[in-house]
């Protein structure tokens, strides 16, 4: 569905990521991990064409992205750190917003409900706790029902049980047949989650396998076991 | 017997006074009247005759008045000249000629045709008349005693060079123009050597050149006139012993159009003008001892342009208010005196409330020196950094000169 | 797009600075006009208003908005909007706001106490002015990534454009006086927005002086109806060129 073809990027000296190629399909639900700074974000935003790279191309369902936006129509994201307009209220973020996707079908209410939005609706954006922006930035991923979700970092700041709830909603996303693309360095969350676990190191993918070959490899039944003791593995 | 003496006396009186009946006659010329043109009841005429024309229309060629004869126009005949001729020439002393309508003189730039000419004659009176598409109005050669009053004087001239003037007196004396309405000529009215004359009440508007001309003519005052949009304003040039009292300068605009225009003017006395919205009020160029007083200068471009060769000049109790440049000069000499105007750009203070700034008012911009220099400067008029210029000039002058200052502006402009 | 610049619109005009900057204007040309019964003399106050604070605000405040909206444009990108329309709308958003405190401020006093005409180019060329700094702002926004060197540089710009341009004409003027140097030093003039500004409304108002020898160059080439075109044309120019570039840049900026 997604595929990356040699991806580079470089901010200023640095790079960002160095000649990065993956291939993510429809129904899986891919966990990008690695350490801080390693390029996951970049990757992500790669995708979302809010980065553009400096080399290499990007195909959605087979077509380039460069020069389209109407493939983010079928994308919901949810950033790792949710900004928004300050003076703008929850319900105006979500009306533009909608009006923006000028989405046909009927909207998937569910976390909308499960987190209470409606409640807080006519708060100002800068009013809210980062938990709270965090569960708008869910909603708002979730609310057009769109085949791919890409989310960056989803349970950070979110209290125990819009975490849970959240999760529960991804499971079902992924066996309703969508995309879905996570990042976290919790690995400990993950466990459920992922169907594929894509490690970065230094701007590189360091491996992209299947969670069932990985427990395999390593014989464990933890994500992050299982990739600590693969890590260990591959220095030695 | 007295009684007796008395009544040959009345008898002697009434004898005399018939006498003079049937010496001067009363000529009629018109439809149906004794003369159907003017021409031959000229030729029947004789000093001091009165000569009443009806109104009809004349085209009789150069009409020649020689006689001392009056001539009366009824319900404003009209005399033309075919725009071939002169309409009618003067050539006699103690001529009134009143009442007419001059129209459609010859044009041509060698014998100066005119509608009403005057020619070596004193005492004549030339009142009321409608001067019409004349290539001169009224022209007067070696006049004396003259009077022009209450002619309306009209021409539709585009160039210069192919229209003459309104009011043209050359090498006269003792002229009285009086209250006549001036338009469309080269200039309004012109003076050449001519002295001792007044210029009173008269409107001089869209001429071509000068509103009023005056040159070599000494001795003369013009008083209570209204000059508005003519070419070049007034021109007061080569002239001593100059009165100009209450008269009113407007809207001459331009480059080289002037409120007044004084060049090589002595003993000049300018009073009670009014200068309004002109380009430059009142340019002064080699002009000496002249009292400026008690004028308004309002809404010119700049109110006094005072050029570096004029001294002795006192200019006190005007109004200076809503010029765009009050004073400029093209030196740094100051040979005049200018003291108790009002300045509306004024900005000092008054502690002893004499109604006296008690700081002096330096009316040379530095702006204004600027545009003298480098006129193109013009193109920054209005922008921040010369209204910044100004200021730094202002809290420390160093370009502008020093004592070219009024030491006692006043606070209010003065009751003009 | 329309839903965005509708947002955008709607956000700026609640802004308490805007609605300052309105009353401000106000205050100035209803106090002008009713203190001075010239209304030449009036125009001449005014223009020094839609010269220094209009153009200053107009830079400012876009600017900072532009930085402030950091967050708001990278939510947009994420979603299926092009990033040309995205920029678009905040640039009308911002043009129609600080336009309509213009109008608001100075557009309805002009109109009620200038001649019509007069007043048209009057309220022309601050709406214009108005818009060349929100578009100038909106360059200097994506040139500088950081907040405090983009409004210095605006503020620069500012400077540059309403006072030390001016200075260098000055200077050139003094050092080529001996040379024939109207028509270049007029045209060098009408490169300035500012400038080109300040010279039309000018142009409108009766103002003795102008009507001297430098007055008639001033007529001749910006008077007529082919000097109005392009002055109109310079000033868009200076509306769309910055616009463009900025537009230009954004498409490849990352977020």
């Amino acid at each position: 569905m997604i595929e990356l073809n040699n991806i580079s990027k470089s901010f200023g000296n640095t790079h960002a990521l160095k000649n990065v190629s993956m291939h993510l399909k429809a129904g899986k639900c891919f966990g990008l991990i690695g350490p801080n700074a390693c390029g996951k974000t970049t990757i992500i935003k790669s995708i979302l064409n809010m980065v553009v790279p400096s080399a290499g191309n990007i195909l959605f369902d087979g077509k380039s992205i460069k020069g389209d936006v109407s493939y983010k129509n079928h994308i919901g994201y949810m950033p790792q750190i949710g900004r928004y307009p300050e003076n703008m209220s929850i319900k105006q973020v979500i009306d533009m917003i909608r009006d923006i996707r000028a989405y046909q079908g009927i909207e998937d209410k569910e976390l909308y409900d499960a987190f209470g939005i409606d409640q807080f609706g006519d708060k100002k954006m800068r009013t809210l706790s980062g938990g709270t922006t965090q569960k708008v930035s869910a909603t708002l991923a979730l609310l057009f029902n769109p085949p791919v979700l890409i989310l960056d970092e989803p349970t950070a700041g979110l209290d125990p049980i819009s975490s849970e709830l959240l999760r529960y909603k991804i499971i079902k996303e992924r066996e309703n047949g969508k995309l879905i693309l996570i990042t976290s360095h919790l690995l400990s969350e993950l466990d459920d989650l992922l169907t594929d676990i894509i490690f970065m190191q230094e701007a590189e993918v360091l491996f992209n396998k299947s969670v069932g070959t990985l427990f395999e490899e390593t014989g464990e039944e933890r994500i992050s076991k299982a990739v600590s003791k693969l890590l260990k593995i591959k220095r030695a | 017997m007295p009684f007796s003496v008395l009544k040959i006396s009345l008898l002697f009186l009434l004898l005399v006074t018939m006498t003079q009946m049937a010496i001067c006659r009363i000529i009629h010329v018109g439809p149906g009247k004794a003369f159907k043109n003017i021409r031959p009841a000229l030729l029947e005429a004789k000093d001091y005759d009165t000569v009443y024309v009806y109104h009809s229309f004349y085209k009789e060629g150069n009409i020649v008045i020689n006689k001392k004869i009056v001539m009366i126009g009824v319900d404003q005949p009209v005399i033309d000249g075919d725009k071939k001729y002169e309409v009618v020439s003067i050539k006699s002393d103690d001529v009134v000629f009143k009442g007419f309508q001059v129209q459609n003189s010859g044009f041509a730039s060698l014998n100066d045709p005119g509608g009403i000419k005057v020619y070596d004659a004193n005492d004549v009176v030339i009142e009321n008349n409608l001067l019409e598409n004349n290539f001169f109005g009224i022209y007067i050669q070696y006049g004396k005693n003259c009077i022009i009053r209450n002619n309306r004087v009209k021409a539709y001239g585009i160039e210069e060079q192919q229209i003459g003037n309104g009011i043209h007196c050359w090498k006269s004396d003792s002229l009285q123009i009086i209250g006549n309405h001036i338009q469309g000529h080269r200039d309004g009215i012109y003076f050449e050597f001519v002295t001792h004359s007044i210029i009173w009440c008269n409107i001089s508007k869209y001429n071509i050149r000068y509103g009023l001309h005056f040159m070599f003519s000494n001795d003369d005052a013009y008083i209570n006139n209204y000059f508005e949009a003519n070419g070049a304003g007034v021109a007061v040039m080569y002239t001593k012993n100059v009165i100009m009292y209450g008269n009113t300068f407007k809207n001459s605009k331009g480059d080289a159009s002037y409120g007044i225009l004084l060049k090589e003017i002595s003993d000049a006395e300018i009073r009670g003008n009014r200068f309004i919205n002109n380009t430059s009020a009142l340019f002064l160029e080699g002009a000496n001892r002249m009292l400026i007083h008690k004028n308004v200068f309002s809404g010119n471009g700049w109110g006094l342009k005072i050029q570096a060769n004029c001294m002795d000049n006192v200019i006190t109790e005007n109004n200076f208010a809503g010029n765009t440049f009050d004073i400029s000069t093209n030196g740094s000499l100051v040979l005049n005196t200018f003291n108790d105007n009002y300045w509306d750009k004024y900005e000092g203070y008054d502690l002893d409330k004499n109604g006296i700034g008690d700081l002096p008012f330096h009316p040379l911009s530095l702006y204004s020196v600027i545009i003298e220099n480098n006129p193109i400067a013009m193109l920054l008029y209005r922008s921040f950094m010369v209204t910044l210029l100004e200021r730094t000039e202002k809290l420390i002058p160093s370009i502008t000169p020093e004592n070219f200052r009024d030491d006692r502006p006043v606070l209010k402009p003065y009751d003009l | 797009m329309k839903g965005i610049t509708k947002f955008v619109i709607a956000d700026i005009l609640k802004n308490r600075i805007i609605l300052f900057y309105a009353l401000i204007l106000g205050v100035f040309s209803w106090s002008i006009f009713s203190l001075e019964d010239n209304t030449s003399k009036g125009i001449m106050s005014l223009l020094n208003i839609i010269l220094l604070t209009v153009p200053l605000v107009s830079i400012i405040f876009s600017n900072i908005y532009m930085y402030n909206s950091a967050e708001f444009i990278e939510l947009l990108v994420s979603q299926p909007v092009k990033r040309s329309a995205i920029w678009t709308s905040l640039f009308i958003g911002l043009a129609v706001a600080l336009n309509v405190s213009f109008l608001v401020g100075i557009g309805i006093p002009v109109l009620l106490f200038v001649p019509f005409m007069t007043g048209m180019t009057v309220i022309i060329t601050g709406m214009m002015i108005t818009t060349i700094f929100v578009s100038i702002a909106m360059l200097c926004s994506i040139l500088m990534r950081d907040k405090a060197r983009g409004i210095g540089l605006s503020i620069m710009l500012w400077l540059f454009l309403s006072l030390i341009y001016d200075g260098l004409v000055l200077f050139f003027m003094f050092q080529y006086a001996d040379y024939p140097i109207e028509k270049p030093m007029a045209i060098f003039s009408a490169l300035n927005p500012i400038d080109l500004a300040r010279i039309q409304v000018l142009l409108q108002v009766d103002v003795a002086a102008l009507m001297g020898y430098t007055g008639a160059i001033f007529k001749k080439m910006f008077g007529t109806m082919t000097g109005y075109l392009v002055s109109l044309i310079l000033m868009l120019l200076w509306i769309v060129i910055p616009f463009l570039i900025s537009i230009k840049l954004f498409n490849k900026k990352d977020l």
